[in-house]
């Protein structure tokens, strides 16, 4: 191995020319291999799973119990893939029935930062309590920090139920 | 720049820190032969990393690590690269830590005074060991299951301390969530910080006696950095662009979920354990603690030994003839363990593709001839447009009301969706070639209840349904082959629809078809050659009043209930 006599001769440090070499050959292996590694796992950690499954449509509550001109707020289950399970979950929705029975369904958190807001029935309004961002019956900001309308779902009548599809996030 | 690190320097002393850790003096026989103990740290740096990044998508429980981790090899880009960095960079650690410690011993570099560096090292080789043992548990396949139940009980064959062993490792009863706590946390919390601390007292301890010289060398030392560590960085970059290859190339296991009552399965510890393994069998009955606990015990006693066993000085390398001589009979006997294990145990027959894939990779072709209902043979359901009164039957009219019944749920759910037959691309996998373990009806029937628990990595919704429309359900789905699939899709709503008003008016309490039900009544086979369609509305309405002393109550169908049952019912073929 390396113990040969020729050892014995080397200088107690190496050319310079040498050194150079060394030193740009560690950095430059050490770099590629560091980025060998770091590219993989941003790719790992920032890439969205390779999702299957669209957002589908839930069934809910019957339209006809649902009153006319006031939001109401109603609950039902759905699925949702999270991570490596399907759960399903309670959610809910803010519900908007006109006289003419086109329905508006409002997801329930704020566009600010995601607070649930609640139906103010003496203003009339949607008031958000975190920040005090204020929303009309259609969903408009009125006030506050929201950068845009409530953000809404997908909505269909089947057989007298109402359904909920995919969120539709409004535009500032 | 300058003055960033001017300004650290003089805060911290970082500088002159790394400075003096580079500049070290090294004798000028080091060279090429001490860069393994480097590599080593460097390999450990990619387990903790790698090791990290895999916990970040994992779920440390039984119940859902096994889907977490064929989440990450299936649904994250990269997540096969970076499992596949910590399999192989584990095997590879082992290799070279033991490298490490052979260049060590045949050059007598554990002499006085290195033997305190040597027993560390030996303690920093049990803790790859350990590692290896705590993380195969972790993916929960069989693999992983069968494995640890095999090593758990070999600790608790150690004399006096076995049964307290065994409760440390949380396995009294059986291996389960304890166990798998307790090894998930050893190989993530405990084994880590240790193996750096360790790290840390081996390196210092080399440094205080500084890198073994070869004996009679008296040259001028030499400076550590550039030079050696040009070595190491070479040594590094082959090692890593192996490994690179191997996580890129090699599949890295994944069996079936772990499953204690798979007695068919052949449990094996990973490669660099079968040699004990294989010891194992030279030792019956009382005397296998012999090979479980007495000789393993004993070889690692003489290992952090060695060093008060050998106590001459260091002599030249080409005069170490016993310790060379002694590494290379090791090496055979090692090798002549392993490769008899590998070849006296016969090969599981399960892989991972085992499991049904909810991607559109098809199962291995299972056999699909041996449904109950549809023989293969059937000569016209290749022909899906045969008429009824062909001699051959409709494949419908070869199906039970509830296997018909089951059929109906299945147009109904909007399963083909999904799963829209053999030949055409699907979400779902093709039906008609389930593997063979999953073809029992219980099997099906929990799968529908809560696919994504039963398959991991499913993204099939639940199939919400009574118990006994399941049960129809996994017996209709389990009479599909590739021949009759086509021509029973096509049944004819009424068949279906009719079937399912039998099956939920529980008519076969009584009656039979097809050879099941109940032999109370009469069985409804060929019913349509010995009653019209009034008279079974009659019937229906008011048994008594078309067939005297009928015990039969009458039923009130819904309009298209009542039409569909009796058109159902009047095409039934009589049994041959």
């Amino acid at each position: 191995m390396d113990q040969s006599n020729q050892a014995q001769t080397a200088a107690v440090d190496v050319s310079p020319t040498r050194r150079a070499f060394y030193i740009g050959f560690i950095n430059g292996v050490m770099g590629l291999v560091g980025l060998a590694l770091a590219a993989p796992a941003a790719i790992y950690l920032l890439f969205p799973p390779k999702l299957r499954k669209e957002a589908q449509w839930v069934k809910t509550s019957d339209l006809s119990t649902i009153p006319t001109g006031t939001p109401t707020e109603i609950a039902f289950e759905r699925q949702r893939v999270d991570g490596w399970k399907v759960t399903n979950e309670k959610a809910t929705a803010w519900i908007v029935k006109k006289p003419n029975n086109d329905v508006v369904a409002f997801v329930p958190q704020c566009t600010h930062l995601g607070c649930a807001y609640h139906w103010d029935d003496p203003s009339h309004t949607f008031i958000c309590p975190c920040h005090t961002s204020v929303f009309s019956i259609d969903g408009q900001v009125l006030s506050g920090p929201a950068p845009r309308p409530l953000d809404r779902y997908l909505t269909q009548v089947e057989g007298g139920k109402l359904k909920l599809g995919p969120v539709v996030e409004s535009h500032a | 720049m300058r003055t960033i690190i001017d300004w650290l320097e003089h805060r911290t002393g970082i500088e002159s820190a790394v400075k003096n850790f580079l500049y070290e003096d090294i004798p000028a026989s080091a060279g090429w032969h001490q860069i393994i103990g480097s590599m080593a740290v460097f390999f450990f740096v990619i387990q903790v990393f790698t090791g990290a990044l895999l916990a970040f998508n994992y779920a440390p429980t039984p119940g859902e690590a096994y889907n977490s981790v064929k989440y990450i090899m299936t649904e994250l880009t990269g997540g096969p690269l970076i499992r596949g960095l910590h399999h192989w960079g584990a095997s590879m650690m082992l290799i070279i830590v033991v490298l490490h410690m052979i260049q060590v011993f045949i050059y007598g570099a554990y002499k006085k005074p290195r033997e305190a560096t040597w027993m560390v090292g030996v303690t920093l080789l049990l803790i790859t060991l350990a590692f290896g043992l705590t993380g195969y548990l972790l993916p929960w396949d069989n693999r992983a299951y069968w494995g640890t139940v095999v090593t758990t009980q070999i600790a608790s064959q150690a004399p006096l301390a076995g049964p307290y062993l065994l409760r440390l490792l949380g396995s009294q009863g059986a291996v389960g969530n304890v166990t798998f706590s307790r090894f998930y946390a050893l190989h993530t919390v405990l084994l880590p910080p240790l193996t750096i601390i360790l790290i840390g007292i081996h390196i210092y301890l080399v440094r205080k006696h500084g890198v073994a010289a070869a004996p009679g060398d008296t040259a001028p030392k030499r400076k550590f950095f550039p030079e050696q560590v040009f070595k190491d960085t070479v040594g590094v970059a082959v090692a890593f662009i192996i490994l690179f290859i191997m996580a890129v190339v090699a599949k890295v296991p994944l069996e079936r979920l772990a499953d204690p009552t798979d007695t068919a399965y052949i449990p094996r510890p990973e490669w660099y354990f079968l040699f004990l393994f294989q010891t194992l069998k030279f030792f019956k009955g009382p005397l296998e603690m012999v090979g479980s606990v007495v000789l393993p015990g004993v070889a690692v006693l003489t290992l952090f030994l060695i060093p008060f066993i050998d106590r001459g000085p260091m002599i030249r390398l080409g005069k170490r003839t016993f310790a060379i001589t002694f590494v290379l009979l090791a090496a055979i006997a090692w090798t002549g363990l392993t490769t008899a294990a590998v070849v006296t145990t016969p090969k599981n027959q399960e892989s991972a593709d085992d499991t049904e894939t909810p991607a559109t990779e098809t199962p291995e072709a299972a056999p699909a001839s041996t449904t109950a209902a549809a023989p293969t043979a059937n000569p016209e359901s290749q022909n899906p447009s045969a008429v009824p009164a062909a001699p051959a039957l409709a494949a419908w009219r070869r199906l039970n009301p509830e296997e018909l019944a089951g059929l109906g749920i299945f147009k109904k759910q909007g399963c083909l969706g999904c799963h829209p037959g053999a030949g055409q691309k699907g979400i779902g996998p093709d039906l008609t070639r389930i593997p063979a373990n999953h073809r029992k009806v219980p099997w099906l029937v929990l799968h529908f209840k809560n696919p994504s628990e039963i398959v991991p990595g499913s993204v099939m919704p639940p199939v919400d349904l009574p118990a006994a429309d399941l049960n129809a359900l996994s017996l209709f789905v389990l009479t599909l082959t590739p021949q009759n699939e086509a021509a029973l899709l096509t049944a004819p709503a009424f068949a279906t629809q009719g079937a399912m008003v039998y099956q939920t008016n529980h008519c076969n309490a009584c009656h039979q078809i097809h050879g099941t039900g109940s032999t109370l009544a009469p069985a409804l086979d060929g019913v349509g050659l010995r009653h019209d369609r009034a008279w079974l509305e009659k019937h229906f309405a008011d048994p008594a009043s078309v067939s005297k002393d009928s015990i039969m109550p009458p039923y009130k169908f819904m309009p298209m209930d009542l039409d569909a049952i009796c058109q159902y019912l009047l095409q039934l073929p009589k049994r041959a």
